[in-house]
This record gives C-alpha cells, structure tokens and sequence, in this order.
C-alpha cells in the first residue's frame, strides 16, 4: 500500500480519541487487584487478630506506609513507562530512598541490639512463608497492572514489566502487612523486599512477550 | 494539529498524519541507511502505530518525543523480526543484495559496508569487493588477487555468510 493512501485511510472515519484514560485504566485494574488480594488474605490467611493493638505501635504504621511509599513510586514508573517518550527521571531515585530508609531503620534497629538477638530480628518466626505469601497476594495486582500497561502503549517492555511487578509486589506486601505479625525493620527490609523483588521479576520476564503492540 | 485530529477534526488529522509520514521518513531512513528497502515499511508501522495509540499521548507532553519514541519501537520491532529470520539462502541473498543496494549510495550505506568489511578476514574481503562492489568476473579477481578461482568463490561465500551473521547480531 502507497502510504498516501493509508494516511487517507487512517484519517477518514477517525472517531475523537479519549484522552487521558490511563489514570482510569490503572485505577480499574488496581482497585480490583487489591479487591482480590484482600479478599484471599481475609479468607485464607487472616487479618492478624491483634490488630487493634498493633495499631497503636508506630512500627505497624511504618510497616504499612513502607509497602504504600513504594507503590506510589511505583505506580509513577509505570505510568510512565506506558506512555511512549516519558523520561523515569528521577523515580528510580526515590524508589531506591524508600528502600534506604528502610535499611536504615533496620540499621539502627540492629545497632541497639545484642548479637545474639540479630537472628531473632532478621529472620522473625515467619521469614520462610513471607515472601512467598506476599507474591502470591500480588498475582491479581500483577495480573491487573499488566493489562492496564497492556492497553496503553509502552516503549521499553521488560522495564514497563518490571514496575508493574513492582506495584504489585509492593500492594501485595501492603495488604499482607495485615497479616502478617511480624514488626522488626531487618525483617522487613529483607523479606518484604523479596516478597516484592518476586512479582517484579516476573513482569520484567513476562513483558516482553505480554506487553508488546 | 494532532489536537484537533484527536477531537475529531479529520481534516486536520489529515494533515497531521501527511506531515508526520514525511518526518518519520526522514527519522527512519537517518537511522536505516543499510536497509533503504524496510523504511517505508517502518514508516507505516509508525503510522499505524501512531494511529491506535493516540490516546497514550499526554497533551501537556511535548509531541516529538512520543512520535520518536513510537517510531523507535517500531523500528526496533522490524529489525528484530528481519533478525528472526532463519540465515540460509535467504540471508546470504539479503546480504549480496544489501551490497548490490548500497553501490549506487554513495553515503552512510557503502561507509556501513565498510566497516563492515574490514572485519572480514583478507581472503574473504578481497574477493567481494572485487566481485560484489566492482562487479568484476570471477577470473578477473582470480588474477587480480592471486588465488584460485574455488578459493574466490569460497571467500565471497564465506565471507557473505560472515557479513549476514554479523548483521543479525548487531540488530
């Protein structure tokens, strides 16, 4: 075909586009995810019953505002990375602070401890399960984000994989922050981190052949 | 213009698309000097492309750099399908052919041949810019360069197979 002629064709019937539907694809497909997650979490594994009192500790706070910190940036980075010619900028940048400050707290945490009890914070009672529970709770959002990037047009595929999988890791650790009892800093830097790193591999191993268009 | 095309203006879309078909030719032939063949293919990708995901641009984003980035893609895209390609005949064909398409280019092209070419090893070299670019008979070269008329055939083949498997690797 002459590219006249497809340029007559592409112009004719042309219907006004919807602009700016990213923000309620992603809204849609996030609120369902998270929907889904917190429904298997409350069904499966329980909201921790002292929930009440941990509410009152800032740790449990910090624990849910961690997960929270890293999906908005998260979230930031994907959108991003759905549009064609958007610069990351400076996200990279924070998600790697939010991350830092966590270590932080665990380096502290650690510093005021006795050796003997480093075990204890690092890997808590339930350092085997939590990471593998917290991917599993990010497969909706996972499966979620993927189809909001999928609707839109990303440019660098394992990356736009990759953030997906993050925010899906990160709301993942969010929703099982309700659960899960554990509040030491080190054991969160470590294992909710793995818990998160598991989606994020799999969106950047699946974009590329999910995402292209 | 891709405003109004996008409210529904399809004159003006028009001619955005007519304007935005001549800038990417010029984008993709920049950046496909070797392959003068694919670009128009390329360019309606993008055009195409550019189509359907019109609702993926942010007005309060500047144009160029999502039409750039939608043309790299597709680009990127064509040049990773051409790469699937099995190298057989096929490939061997492709690359004569590319020499046979760069001679009349006097630009980017016949500088990319060479460049490639002086990665080839002299016996493979010799006989294909002798044969493929200077057009002269396998007897010529025989003389010209001093080997046998197999050890000419070979080098050229050899060294066509060589250039096509380079090429797949640095797409």
């Amino acid at each position: 075909m002459r590219t006249e002629d497809l340029v007559r064709m592409l112009a004719a019937g042309d219907a006004p586009a919807s602009v700016g539907g990213a923000g309620a694809r992603y809204a849609l497909a996030l609120g369902w995810g998270a929907f889904a997650a917190t429904l298997v979490m409350a069904l499966t594994l329980g909201v921790r019953p002292d929930l009440a009192e941990a509410a009152r500790l800032p740790m449990f706070w910090a624990k849910l505002a961690w997960p929270a910190a890293l999906a908005a940036a998260a979230l930031l980075a994907a959108l991003r990375l759905s549009r064609p010619g958007r610069r990351l900028a400076r996200v990279p940048v924070a998600l790697g602070l939010i991350v830092l400050a966590m270590w932080g707290l665990a380096g502290i945490s650690l510093a005021r401890a006795e050796l003997p009890e480093w075990p204890a914070l690092v890997l808590g009672s339930t350092w085997r399960s939590c990471p593998l529970l917290i991917a599993a709770l990010a497969m909706p959002l996972l499966a979620g984000a993927l189809w909001a990037m999928k609707g839109l047009a990303p440019t660098r595929l394992a990356l736009a994989g990759g953030a997906a999988g993050l925010l899906a890791g990160a709301g993942g650790a969010l929703v099982y922050a309700l659960h899960c009892p554990e509040l030491a800093a080190p054991f969160l830097g470590v294992w909710y981190l793995a818990g998160m790193a598991i989606p994020a591999a799999l969106g950047a191993l699946a974009g590329p052949a999910l995402l292209r268009w | 213009m891709l405003l109004l095309g996008l409210a529904g203006d399809a004159r003006a879309y028009h001619g955005f698309l007519r304007e935005l078909a001549a800038h990417l030719r010029a984008f993709v032939r920049k950046r496909l000097a070797r392959m003068p063949d694919e670009v128009e293919d390329i360019v309606q990708e993008s055009l195409i492309a550019v189509h359907n995901q019109r609702h993926t641009y942010d007005p309060g984003q500047p144009l160029t750099p999502w039409l750039h980035a939608i043309a790299r893609y597709k680009l990127v895209d064509c040049l990773r399908r051409l790469g699937d390609a099995p190298l057989g005949g096929d490939a061997l064909d492709e690359a004569s052919q590319l020499l046979q398409a760069a001679d009349p280019h006097a630009g980017e092209a016949r500088r990319d041949i060479a460049r490639l070419l002086e990665l080839l090893p002299e016996r493979q070299r010799l006989p294909i810019v002798l044969m493929k670019l200077e057009g002269r008979s396998v007897v010529e070269t025989a003389r010209l360069t001093g080997m046998s008329e197999s050890a000419v055939k070979a080098g050229v083949h050899r060294g066509l197979k060589a250039l096509a498997a380079k090429l797949r690797r640095s797409r």
